[in-house]
Formats: C-alpha cells, sequence, structure tokens
C-alpha cells in the first residue's frame, strides 16, 4: 500500500481571470500532521475545497488514498472526515440528531456511538439541546465529534481553532495529536496560527498567492538559515559589550524583554558557554526564529 | 437512498417553516367556512338563482359541501404555489446559505443522490399540502353544508350525482397535485442556483403572476405563446368535472406538465452537480 495519502496533482483554480490555485502539488503520507500555511486569500480554503470535491479544479486532480477524485470521488472522499472553515449545522436540530443525519450518510450510526463521541468532545450533556443555542466553541467540538464518527483514516481540517479560547484550542491540539499518535489518523490541517502548526505539526506547506511555496518537515524547514534567541542576563549592557568582541555571533541588539543575538543555530550552545565563562548570569536563551519569521520571510521574500 | 429520504424528512419537517402554510390555510379556511355558514352563504345562493331560476326549478340542497369544496379549490390555486414556494425555495438554497452543504457534500454521497432525495422531499410536502388544504376545504365544507350532488356551471351547467364525487375530486386533487408539482420543481430549480432562499420564492411567483397575466389577457400575440407556459395547462384538474370527461386532453395535460416537471428537475440535477459550493 502507498504511503502517499493525499497527493495533488497540479490542482488549479482560476476565476475569471484570477488565478486562486496555481498548479499545486503537495504529498501528505501515512501519519503525517501535515500544516498548511498561507496569508488571507493565498489560496488555502481554495484548495481545500478542491480536495474536498466542493470545489471543482480548472485544471489538474487530486488523488485520496490512490484513488483519483475526479474518476472515483466516492473511494477517494470514502475515508476523509473533513471540517471545512466554520462548522455549520441544523441549528434547529439537536447534536444528537445532527450527527445521526450527517455522520450517518454513509453508513447508519449508533445512537450508543453518537453519544461516545460526544462525551469524547464534552458535549454529551448538551446532546438534546438545539445546535443554535451552542456557542462557537461548542460547534467546533461538535464538528469534530461528527468527523470521528465514521472512523476516517485522513482528516482535513480548515483552521480547526479559530474562535476558540485558549483551553479550546489547546484541547482541539491535544485531539489531533491523539488522532495522530492513537489512531495513527493522517490530519491535514490549515492554519493562520503559525505557532499552533509548530506545536503539532509534522510537515508543512506554504502556499502564497496561490502556488507552492515551501513544503517540507517543519523541524527541517526551521532549521534551514540563521538564528536568532533572546539573552536575558542580569547585565545586559556589559554583555552586549562583549557580544561585540566576539566573532562568532553575527549581531546583537538590546531590546526591551532582553537581548536579540544573530548567529548560526549550532552556535547557541557556544554562546551559552561563553557567557558563564564571562561570569555572566544566564537567566534564559530563548530560540526567537519561530515559523512565524520563517514564513514571514517567505512570504515577504526575504528567504528562499 | 431511503435512510437519506428519512434524513431529509427530519429536517424539513421539523423546521416551523414547513408549517406555515399549514397554519395559514389551517385558519383561513375555516374562517371563510364559518363566514359563509354565517351568511355568506345566501349571497351565494342569490347569485347562483338569479343566474338559473327562469330557466331551471332548483331543488334539494344545492350549494352543498361538494360545491363549496370545488368552488375553493377554484379560489385557492393560485394562492397554493405561495406556500409551496416557502418549502421548495430553501431545500438547496438554504444548505448553502447555512454551509451545511461543507459537510453534506464532503461524504462518499453524490451530489445527483443529494439532489434526488431532495427533490423526492420536495414533492412530498407538495402533495401533503394540496392533499391537505382539499381534505380541509371538502372536509369542513361537507361538515357545515352538508352532501348532495354537485351543480357545475362550466361551459353550460352539468350535475354530477353525489355518489360519483368522491371519484372525481380524488383526481381533481392528483391532476392539482401534479400542477403544484410542476411549481415547486420551478421553485427548486431557482433554489440551485442562488444561496439566498428568499430569490427563489419571488422568481417563481413572478413567473406564475406573468404566466396567468399572458394566459388571461384576449392578446392574439399571447395566445402563440399560452401553449409554452405551464400554468396553461393547470386547469387538469377542473377537466374531471366536465361530461364527458376529456381523458385525451387531460393525457396531453399530464404529459406537458410532467415534461416540465422532469424539465426542472433535470436542470437543477445538472447545475447542481457542477456548481462550486463556496458558501
Amino acid at each position: 500500500m502507498s504511503d502517499i495519502v493525499l497527493r495533488t496533482i497540479d490542482l488549479t483554480k482560476r476565476y475569471a481571470s484570477r488565478l486562486a490555485v496555481d498548479h499545486l502539488n503537495i504529498e501528505v503520507r501515512r501519519g503525517d500532521i501535515f500544516g498548511f500555511l498561507g496569508p488571507n486569500g493565498a489560496g488555502k480554503s481554495t484548495a481545500i475545497r478542491m480536495i474536498l470535491h466542493l470545489v471543482f479544479p480548472t485544471e489538474g486532480d487530486v488523488e485520496i488514498f490512490g484513488a483519483s477524485l475526479a474518476k472515483a470521488r466516492h473511494r477517494a472522499l470514502d475515508k476523509v472526515g473533513a471540517v471545512v472553515e466554520k462548522p455549520a449545522f441544523y441549528g434547529h436540530l439537536s447534536a444528537l440528531r445532527n450527527l445521526e443525519i450527517l455522520g450517518g450518510l454513509q453508513k447508519p450510526v449508533t445512537r450508543k456511538r453518537i453519544m461516545e463521541n460526544l462525551e469524547r468532545v464534552g458535549l454529551a450533556d448538551r446532546a438534546g439541546d438545539p445546535v443554535k443555542t451552542y456557542s462557537h466553541g461548542m460547534n467546533q467540538r461538535l464538528g469534530l465529534a461528527l468527523i470521528l464518527l465514521n472512523d476516517p483514516q485522513l482528516v482535513i481540517l480548515d483552521e480547526p481553532t479559530t474562535g476558540l479560547d485558549p483551553q479550546g484550542m489547546k484541547e482541539v491540539r491535544e485531539l489531533i495529536l491523539e488522532l495522530s499518535r492513537e489512531r495513527g489518523v493522517t490530519v491535514f490541517l490549515s492554519s493562520h496560527l503559525l505557532y499552533e502548526v509548530e506545536l503539532i505539526a509534522t510537515q508543512m506547506a506554504i502556499i502564497h498567492q496561490g502556488r507552492l511555496r515551501v513544503e517540507g518537515s517543519v523541524r527541517e524547514l526551521l532549521k534551514k538559515g540563521p538564528s536568532s534567541v533572546l539573552l536575558k542576563t542580569d547585565r545586559p549592557d556589559e554583555a552586549l559589550h562583549f557580544l561585540g568582541t566576539q566573532e562568532v555571533y553575527r549581531s546583537a541588539s538590546i531590546h526591551s524583554d532582553g537581548i536579540h543575538v544573530e548567529l548560526d543555530q549550532e552556535k547557541i550552545p557556544e554562546l551559552n558557554r561563553q557567557m558563564v565563562g564571562a561570569g555572566f548570569n544566564v537567566n534564559a536563551l530563548v530560540p526567537r526564529r519561530t515559523l512565524e519569521t520563517y514564513f514571514l520571510n517567505l512570504i515577504e521574500g526575504r528567504e528562499a | 437512498m431511503l435512510h437519506l429520504i428519512r434524513f431529509e424528512l427530519i429536517k424539513t419537517f421539523t423546521r416551523w417553516r414547513t408549517y406555515i402554510g399549514f397554519i395559514a390555510f389551517g385558519i383561513i379556511v375555516p374562517l371563510v367556512v364559518a363566514g359563509l355558514k354565517l351568511g355568506g352563504q345566501h349571497s351565494f345562493e342569490r347569485h347562483l338563482l338569479s343566474l338559473l331560476q327562469n330557466d331551471f326549478v332548483i331543488g334539494g340542497n344545492v350549494l352543498n359541501g361538494w360545491f363549496f369544496g370545488f368552488f375553493f379549490m377554484g379560489a385557492l390555486w393560485v394562492h397554493i404555489p405561495i406556500v409551496l414556494t416557502i418549502v421548495a425555495g430553501d431545500q438547496i438554497a438554504g444548505e448553502g446559505n447555512a454551509g451545511t452543504f461543507r459537510f453534506l457534500l464532503t461524504h462518499a454521497v453524490s451530489r445527483t443522490r443529494i439532489i434526488a432525495v431532495k427533490f423526492i422531499v420536495t414533492l412530498i410536502y407538495t402533495a401533503v399540502m394540496v392533499l391537505f388544504i382539499g381534505g380541509l376545504t371538502l372536509g369542513l365544507s361537507l361538515a357545515a353544508f352538508g352532501s348532495g350532488d354537485l351543480l357545475i356551471i362550466r361551459r353550460g351547467i352539468l350535475v354530477i350525482p353525489e355518489a360519483q364525487l368522491p371519484y372525481h375530486f380524488l383526481m381533481a386533487y392528483g391532476l392539482a397535485t401534479l400542477a403544484m408539482f410542476v411549481v415547486s420543481s420551478l421553485c427548486f430549480l431557482f433554489s440551485s442556483l442562488t444561496d439566498n432562499s428568499i430569490g427563489p420564492i419571488i422568481a417563481t411567483m413572478a413567473v406564475i403572476i406573468v404566466s396567468i397575466i399572458i394566459i388571461s389577457l384576449p392578446f392574439e400575440l399571447f395566445q402563440a405563446i399560452r401553449p409554452y407556459l405551464f400554468v396553461h395547462y393547470f386547469d387538469a384538474w377542473q377537466k374531471v368535472f366536465d361530461d364527458p370527461i376529456p381523458w385525451g386532453a387531460i393525457r396531453t395535460n399530464v404529459a406537458v406538465l410532467t415534461g416540465f416537471m422532469a424539465a426542472f428537475y433535470l436542470a437543477a440535477m445538472v447545475h447542481f452537480a457542477g456548481k462550486d459550493i463556496l458558501s
């Protein structure tokens, strides 16, 4: 069995003169938590809608578990669970009824199974209430309960934590990690919260102006290029002067939160040793190069 | 397929908007029947007798329940489409507007099946509504004015014996239901074109009103257009009260109405099957 769960092949969508997605080629492998990043209007949602056959490609195709979406839609979507943008339900119906209807489209689901899934996302006690009385966070959790009903092997989530409070975001992240680790589910998620992707994704792709800019392992992508650390010490002015005498560092400057030091990734332990060796108390040494800086550099053309 | 129809029936018949028509006719029809019973019947009597008393001897209960059942059907067929469109217009557009297609269409269920199910439920609602109105008007009329032979003044005067009336009314309701299926199908087509439920309602009523104007005005230009308007074939139900019953004309009406219904459904299906879901 192929290791590739999802593959887009020259996936393109053109609206009149605007190219929303331009020959997108990405591959998601079994077990990945794949972060799909891009600024607003980059084409993320259009790409996801094409992957789920909500929007028809102008060109190209999508293969899910080896099945072409254009030729074998049923087989392609059979093992997929998805929440696209804000989860929308039949507001006048209860959560129980919504899951019975939307979860039972392919095969009937038992009430027991529905309740187990509602329990899992913490909505069992509100199962009988009309969904229109639910908060946004509860709708998000109900969306997750829905996609879990059919035991998907690929879960596609479009901005899954949007509108959630910090606790809700944490719960969703934990659920995604649990799906991946305990059930072996492959997760494809788009997000504008780069920190979130950095926390849970193993692979990622960045799309900008409809085109794929970069794809690869999150860890490897973060290692590329120069790094930056935040250095907190008891004597910042003296520390800055000291750093100026050392050639291994590219640059250093004092900021309100501490000293920002630009250096190569592998020099970070050496920086710590030298500071301690020179008699400074190193209170904190925090890597500053995050996915966010990488992302912004890439979008602004400062990074290849 | 059956489980999908069940789900669609649940969605449709648990919305309060589905019952607007039932509530409206459930209030209006008893009020009108009560009004007739409490005096309005006499003006009918006077009008009818003024037409007939010079030539005929009128005896028995002429203004009976069957008469008013027939009268109601003739009076209400223009109004029934309004309540039908409330549901038919929402069948596809409502899901688009709510965003529920984002869940519904990402499953391994084909769009053609989903639209077929929605169409079937639209027809079920239409049939239930027409039969409810027919049953209510006839039932209340019979309860209020009793039974008897039916006197019809349409291309002459015809009296249909009481014993044959259930058969005639059953056929009439069947044909009226078919005519209303065409209205619902048109609204269903409009519903597939938009994500706004109000648009299909307005568009359908606009088509019906314009069509009625065209078939009503005695202009030569309009006469050429009439055969192409589905409203032109809506009077099939009245034909079963003719003597002899013009089966050939009824068959033509049924074929044309069925053709319109199929065309509207197919157009909706083709459009929806290739539609980008952007909401």
